[in-house]
């Protein structure tokens, strides 16, 4: 549940508890390449080290605003109030999935909770989001959106079109730069143009003239203020920002690519499995967003060890409901697969 | 009534009409709404009128975007090659995307362009590349061969909850015909014989009709009656109506602007296979594009494009069951 207003140490504990939730999902989807052999099929991308990142710029959103990330899509229907269950269900390929096991991990979409749906293919989802921006300023809605997309995405030609198109029309969107350093399993220095001459990847704002900063993405409260201030532009119909929200993912890309009957599961860290750079993992490692937001918490606004290990514990009580109801819920009839082609 | 009307100002017609039916349309491109005189400007403001920079990847992508958030957005993309750019979200977004979340969204969206121009454009600009998008579950690709149809499936696709491909042809332009008055909405997937016959079908679509009716006239005055059948829409494709025209004739020919293998025509002529081919008396006919790209210079472009003698010719030589005389129609 989103918060208009989101304030004060409510706002904090809310903040905590969603980024919790997402870490439990994601945690149990990738025990359950272990767990439960071969019940996830194809390719699955978690989002555990963005969670500070999903969760602090969601929480400047209104409650009709429309959110549109990449594949890694997991975290974003959570916050906004998906049913894990249903969730858990369409990454195992069930018929009470999300979508009713027609999409899976990389193509979740809830249109009721303004979540219309998310590409596979990187980068093309920037122009959708940019859609929805437009249908929101024609129809005067009121809404803005919430494009997020990763580094890798900001080299793609849709990511320069689409961002020039918003700042020439003036659309009420906020792009989301999602700097988790990776794109697959090449490191951002090896491939981005900012970064290898020593500067921030919003530089890229300064091409179509808007404003674009860089922010930690570790820290809720400081991707939150620097999102809700683009958001607040966005929403004055003065246009799009780009905000640079650098974390580090936690994960692997994703679950090794094998052919059938091989069984695959999550490797290494690419810092580890592909550059041998296991410093460099551990040293993210500490600046766990959860880790850093919980003992903040703890010291900081004075939440009780108990209280914080509630929070934990009711994260986890409904990410393993989740896993039980998908595992439990029937294959999808195949005789549907016929259906939804055309409306 | 009706009136007559140039095939342009038809597909003109049909988008002012469904604008002012339905707030919800919009229409936006390269080089349109330049100036506060332009007519559609003036008529529906700069909100549902844009003009967009070089950039058909976001044209099309904010175009399936919108869709999916209740506009009905129209793209003009000029020429059918310039969506090759953006082939991903024409290809493997739009039509994917209601089927992926599980009929959860909807994505009425059309892509305008023209194909075929054969004028001196040479090899980029020249082109038939429909048969892609017709092997697209959840595309639906719309060629008229004529203004009434050009207004009516025009209409069509506006009101269509899918991704339309909505291709016309540059070679058609100045056409004129008779237009029905009012509201005009052709349904998808329904062909049109555009010419009864009993002795042998010709399929054609968008110019090759023009060019398969002139070579009906021509073969009728040889005694030969052909019947030519439009599809309209290559997806959906109404075979049924095709197969129903073999059974009375036994013979086919396929005509197609579009090198052989990237043809409708491969297409139908796999369905006759399988649906017609008891009725089949001889084997079907394929007169298409050479393969080759399209030459700029006229005779050279000229010799690889399916033209009116080379339908003579196939006709002739289908029901004959000799030899075409010149070995280059294949």
């Amino acid at each position: 549940m989103p918060k208009k207003e989101c304030v004060g140490n409510e706002c904090l504990i809310w903040m905590f508890t969603q980024m919790v939730r997402i870490r439990e999902f994601e945690e149990a989807v990738k025990r359950a390449f272990i767990e439960h052999p071969g019940v996830i099929r194809g390719h699955t991308h978690l989002g555990d080290g963005a969670e500070a990142s999903i969760v602090g710029a969601l929480s400047t959103r209104n409650s009709t605003d429309v959110v549109m990330p990449s594949y890694r899509c997991h975290g974003y229907p959570i916050v906004l109030g998906t049913p894990m269950r249903n969730i858990m269900a369409e990454v195992f390929g069930r018929k009470d999935g999300l979508c009713k096991g027609f999409g899976g991990s990389m193509h979740l979409a809830d249109p009721a909770r303004y979540f219309p749906g998310t590409s596979g293919i990187i980068g093309q989802s920037i122009a959708h989001a940019t859609g929805a921006a437009l249908s929101a300023q024609v129809k005067k809605t009121g809404q803005i959106v919430y494009c997020f997309f990763g580094d890798g995405a900001s080299k793609q030609g849709a990511f320069f079109e689409s961002v020039n198109m918003a700042a020439v029309w003036k659309l009420p969107i906020v792009y989301v730069l999602e700097n988790n350093q990776y794109q697959a399993y090449t490191h951002v220095g090896l491939e981005d143009a900012n970064c290898i001459a020593g500067d921030p990847l919003s530089k890229k704002a300064e091409a179509f003239s808007i404003p674009g900063v860089t922010v930690d993405g570790t820290d809720p409260v400081k991707v939150s203020e620097a999102v809700g201030k683009a958001a607040e532009r966005a929403r004055a119909g003065e246009g799009p920002s780009l905000v640079e929200s650098k974390f580090y993912r936690l994960s692997a890309h994703g679950n090794v690519i094998t052919v059938p009957p091989l069984p695959t599961q999550f490797p290494e860290h690419e810092a580890i499995a592909v550059y041998g750079n296991k410093a460099e993992f551990q040293e993210w490692q500490k600046k766990d967003p959860i880790v850093q937001f919980r003992s903040r918490l703890v010291r900081e606004v004075g939440l009780a060890e108990d209280d914080v290990k509630g929070i934990e514990q009711v994260a986890r009580a409904e990410v393993a409901d989740a896993v039980q109801f998908a595992l439990a819920s029937p294959y999808p009839d195949p005789q549907q697969a016929g259906n939804y082609v055309y409306a | 009534m009706a009136r007559e009307m140039m095939y342009a100002d038809a597909i003109a017609a049909a988008i002012t009409e469904e604008m002012q039916r339905d707030p919800n349309v919009i229409f936006y491109g390269q080089n349109m709404g330049m100036t506060e005189r332009d007519p559609m400007l003036k008529k529906f403001g700069k909100d549902r009128v844009r003009i967009t920079p070089i950039s058909e990847t976001a044209e099309t992508g904010i175009a399936i975007g919108a869709a999916m958030t209740g506009l009905r957005p129209i793209v003009e993309l000029w020429m059918s090659e310039f969506m090759l750019v953006a082939f991903d979200q024409i290809i493997n977004e739009a039509p994917r995307l209601r089927y992926m979340s599980g009929g959860q969204v909807k994505v009425p969206v059309v892509f305008k362009a023209g194909f075929g121009f054969a004028a001196g454009w040479a090899g980029q600009h020249s082109n038939c590349i429909y048969h892609t998008m017709m092997g697209i579950p959840g595309l639906k690709v719309a060629l008229p061969s004529t203004p009434a149809d050009a207004k009516g499936l025009m209409a069509a696709a506006i009101r269509d909850d899918n991704p339309v491909v909505y291709l016309h042809h540059y070679m058609l332009t100045l056409d004129k015909g008779e237009v029905p008055d009012g509201e005009y909405v052709i349904p998808f997937g329904v062909a049109d014989i555009k010419r009864s016959g009993s002795d042998i079908t010709l399929v054609a679509t968008a110019w090759m009709v023009k060019k398969s009716l002139a070579a009906a006239e021509r073969l009728a005055k040889e005694g030969i009656s052909v019947e030519v059948i439009d599809p309209r829409t290559v997806a959906p494709l109404d075979v049924q109506t095709i197969v129903n025209s073999v059974k009375k004739t036994g013979h086919l020919v396929l005509v197609d602007q579009a090198p052989r293998h990237s043809s409708a025509a491969v297409i139908i002529a796999g369905e006759i296979a399988e649906q017609g081919f008891k009725h089949l008396k001889a084997p079907v006919r394929m007169i298409t594009a050479m393969d080759t790209p399209v030459p700029f210079s006229e005779p050279l472009e000229n010799f690889v494009l399916p033209d009116e003698h080379k339908i003579i010719q196939a006709v002739r030589s289908v029901l004959t069951g000799q030899p075409v005389s010149s070995a280059l129609t294949a």
